[in-house]
């Protein structure tokens, strides 16, 4: 994965709450290699059931803003997979679910926290338009539809989007204390080896 | 003296392998749990030319995508099922598979299986992961990353989580159970309401519960935004363990209990949070909406939009628009077309008499299906005869699986059509594209299937021991 810092580009609104991982990729889709590419599946059936889904409408779209615990749900990665390869690179919202949250940074995606009236206004400058969205994920600040915004993202976070850092190979450095970690558990607790 | 710690702060100390100076703490995974959608994490293993570091530790399980009627499996499903197939045996993985008699959903067989301890730390790529920390064991749901990461390492790279005690005094009256128990407390706090916390459930009303109660109220705590859910183990723990195939035996199993006896929250430790309930105000529960959180109690009606404000009308418009449900009906004149019992919610035993308790001697009046937990699940409620009070009753008594749950295998909701269900989560779509989802208990669900609509189970089960 590589990291970034910057992007320019546009914003769409998506003005619910509780947008689960159900709706952002409905389960039928998720035995298809990720080699396809996943971006069709976004949102499939909210977008099919619409006449003109914002989505289809803006395709282009970089940003998502939307309401409170966006990405709760199911634990399917498959959810952030439909996003990124859709081409979003951030979706700003006042809640997520917390496992989507860390599936998001595993896969170079900002999770970008605001209060919920810094959401209601932009969703009102929003509307059904693309605005411009500009975002400095070193800064943790961003330009949306002409709203200057400083957003909350945890710092081990950023740092992991910055970089595109990889956690396995951070791990891997530490496998003799892993190791050690497990002789030591296992023989002052014998018990939890499963026994058979 | 060291400071007083909560049942959490002890489970998550004894695994923490290292700190981070910016706080994440690696930690080591007693138990990794797999099954068919782990797919991708398996990739990215191969990608990497890595093998599985702890294939001892690691389970696979076929629930997901596994078939619960007879028939032709469809190709994309048979892949599926196959493909965690070949990842288990190249890794040397003991799998689960279809005929094997441990066979089930996962966070089912995990616990029966006796793979689930107290004291474990329990990872799967399953939200729903949290069912096992019903044993004092700290379990969590993950992403296909994080489930390479645990295939590649063995350990999970965690931000320490806030601490959070739901205290439920009282008693639980008759008919009403941990479903309805989880259901309250989720309306009341919202979906989001436990978000970045650890949960630890107390209180009488919580010792009172049998083990698959507690697994039922732990499983839900994902659906209140919850990190993980975690009831001390006691005695009701200690005799569900004992005896069951991966669970210590002999010396082990007295070293077990002297340190599973140190797990729990000592007096005077603090949480981030409390919430206190009382048990006696909780009536069965079922949802009206598209989230777990619009729930209420079944003598209750459907709200009023107009009634809420800012963003919480337009959210229950559009739930009651796509549930097709009028403001303020009366919640047990809602008709239904079929039922469901199963999942890793209310799949188990316990779930299956309760339900069958409700429809001795009773006909559905809707078509429904009924997937055991597990394999060995099925074979326990048929001998008991409570696949024949199924069957009797003119319910599809099937094969274990995550089943119409989720739909990957095939069972699902059609459009439009409306479900009462014994499963976790009533999203648009969960169930099938365009299917209507109302969440309660299998008792709640087997008095829909008699009386055609959403119904309050308790008069049907007055005289019934």
């Amino acid at each position: 994965m590589t990291g970034w810092t910057q992007i320019n580009g546009t914003a769409v609104a998506l003005p619910q709450e509780n947008v689960d991982t159900d709706q952002l990729i409905p389960a039928r889709f998720m035995s298809a290699p990720r080699a396809d590419g996943y971006g069709k599946f976004l949102l499939h059936d909210l977008r099919q059931d619409a006449a003109d889904h914002v989505l289809d409408r803006h395709a282009g779209a970089d940003v998502l803003i939307t309401r409170r615990n966006f990405g709760s749900g199911s634990s399917r990665e498959a959810a952030v997979y439909a996003l990124v390869d859709f081409g979003i690179r951030a979706v700003f919202a006042p809640s997520f679910g917390d496992i989507f949250q860390s599936n998001a940074v595993n896969n170079g995606l900002l999770p970008a926290r605001l209060r919920d009236a810094e959401i209601d206004a932009l969703l009102d400058a929003i509307g059904t338009d693309a605005v411009s969205a500009t975002v400095d994920l070193e800064k943790c600040a961003a330009v949306i539809a002409g709203h200057t915004l400083t957003f909350e993202l945890d710092p081990v976070w950023q740092e992991k989007l910055v970089n595109g850092w990889d956690d396995i190979d951070l791990t891997a450095q530490h496998n003799d204390r892993i190791k050690d970690f497990r002789t030591a558990r296992f023989a002052a607790h014998p018990w939890a080896v499963p026994a058979s | 003296m060291t400071a007083p710690q909560t049942l959490f702060g002890k489970l998550w100390a004894a695994h923490e392998v290292m700190r981070r100076d910016d706080g994440t703490s690696l930690l080591w995974v007693d138990r990794h749990l797999v099954h068919e959608g782990s797919h991708h994490a398996f990739v990215k293993l191969e990608s990497r030319g890595l093998k599985v570091a702890a294939p001892d530790l690691t389970f696979g399980v076929v629930d997901h995508y596994a078939p619960t009627r007879a028939g032709e499996m469809a190709a994309d499903i048979r892949r599926m099922i196959d493909t965690l197939g070949r990842n288990a045996k190249a890794q040397g993985i003991r799998l689960f598979g279809l005929r094997d008699p441990g066979q089930g959903i996962v966070h089912v067989i995990g616990p029966e299986q006796g793979l689930t301890l107290p004291g474990l730390l329990i990872n799967c790529g399953d939200s729903h992961t949290s069912t096992h920390g019903a044993f004092g064991a700290l379990a969590f749901g993950v992403g296909a990353t994080e489930v390479a990461h645990i295939l590649a390492t063995q350990t999970i790279w965690q931000q320490r989580p806030k601490t959070m005690r739901i205290t439920v005094d009282g008693e639980l009256g008759a008919g009403v159970t941990a479903k309805d128990l989880a259901l309250h407390w989720i309306a009341e706090l919202g979906a989001d309401g436990a978000r970045g916390h650890a949960i630890e459930y107390a209180g009488p009303a919580v010792r009172a519960l049998s083990m698959e109660g507690r697994l039922t109220l732990c499983n839900l705590s994902i659906e209140g935004g919850a990190r993980l859910g975690l009831v001390a183990p006691d005695q009701v723990t200690f005799d569900y363990i004992k005896g069951r195939n991966f669970a210590p035996k002999g010396a082990d199993w007295e070293a077990a209990l002297r340190d599973w006896s140190q797990l729990a929250t000592d007096t005077d430790a603090r949480f981030d949070r409390e919430v206190a309930l009382n048990a006696s105000d909780i009536a069965p529960t079922v949802t009206w909406g598209t989230s777990p959180e619009e729930a209420l109690p079944i003598t209750g009606h459907v709200p009023d939009p107009a009634r809420l404000s800012g963003s919480k009308q337009a959210q229950a418009r559009a739930a009651l628009e796509y549930m097709a449900l009028e403001p303020g009906m009366a919640l047990d004149q809602i008709t239904v077309d079929q039922v469901f019992i199963g999942s890793c919610t209310n799949g188990r035993i316990e779930d299956l008499r309760l339900a069958a308790k409700v429809l001795a001697g009773r006909k559905a009046v809707v078509p429904g299906l009924v997937s055991p937990g597990s394999a060995q699940v099925k074979k326990q409620a048929e001998a008991e005869g409570l696949a024949d009070v199924f069957a009797q009753a003119g319910l599809e008594w099937a094969a274990s699986g995550c089943s119409m749950c989720v739909g990957m295998n095939g069972d699902r909701v059609g459009a439009g059509k409306r479900c009462a269900s014994s499963t976790n989560r009533n999203f648009k779509g969960r169930q099938g594209r365009g299917a209507r989802t109302h969440l309660m208990s299998p008792a709640m669900v087997a008095a829909a299937a008699v009386t055609g609509h959403l119904a309050d189970v308790r008069p049907l089960l007055e005289g019934r021991a």
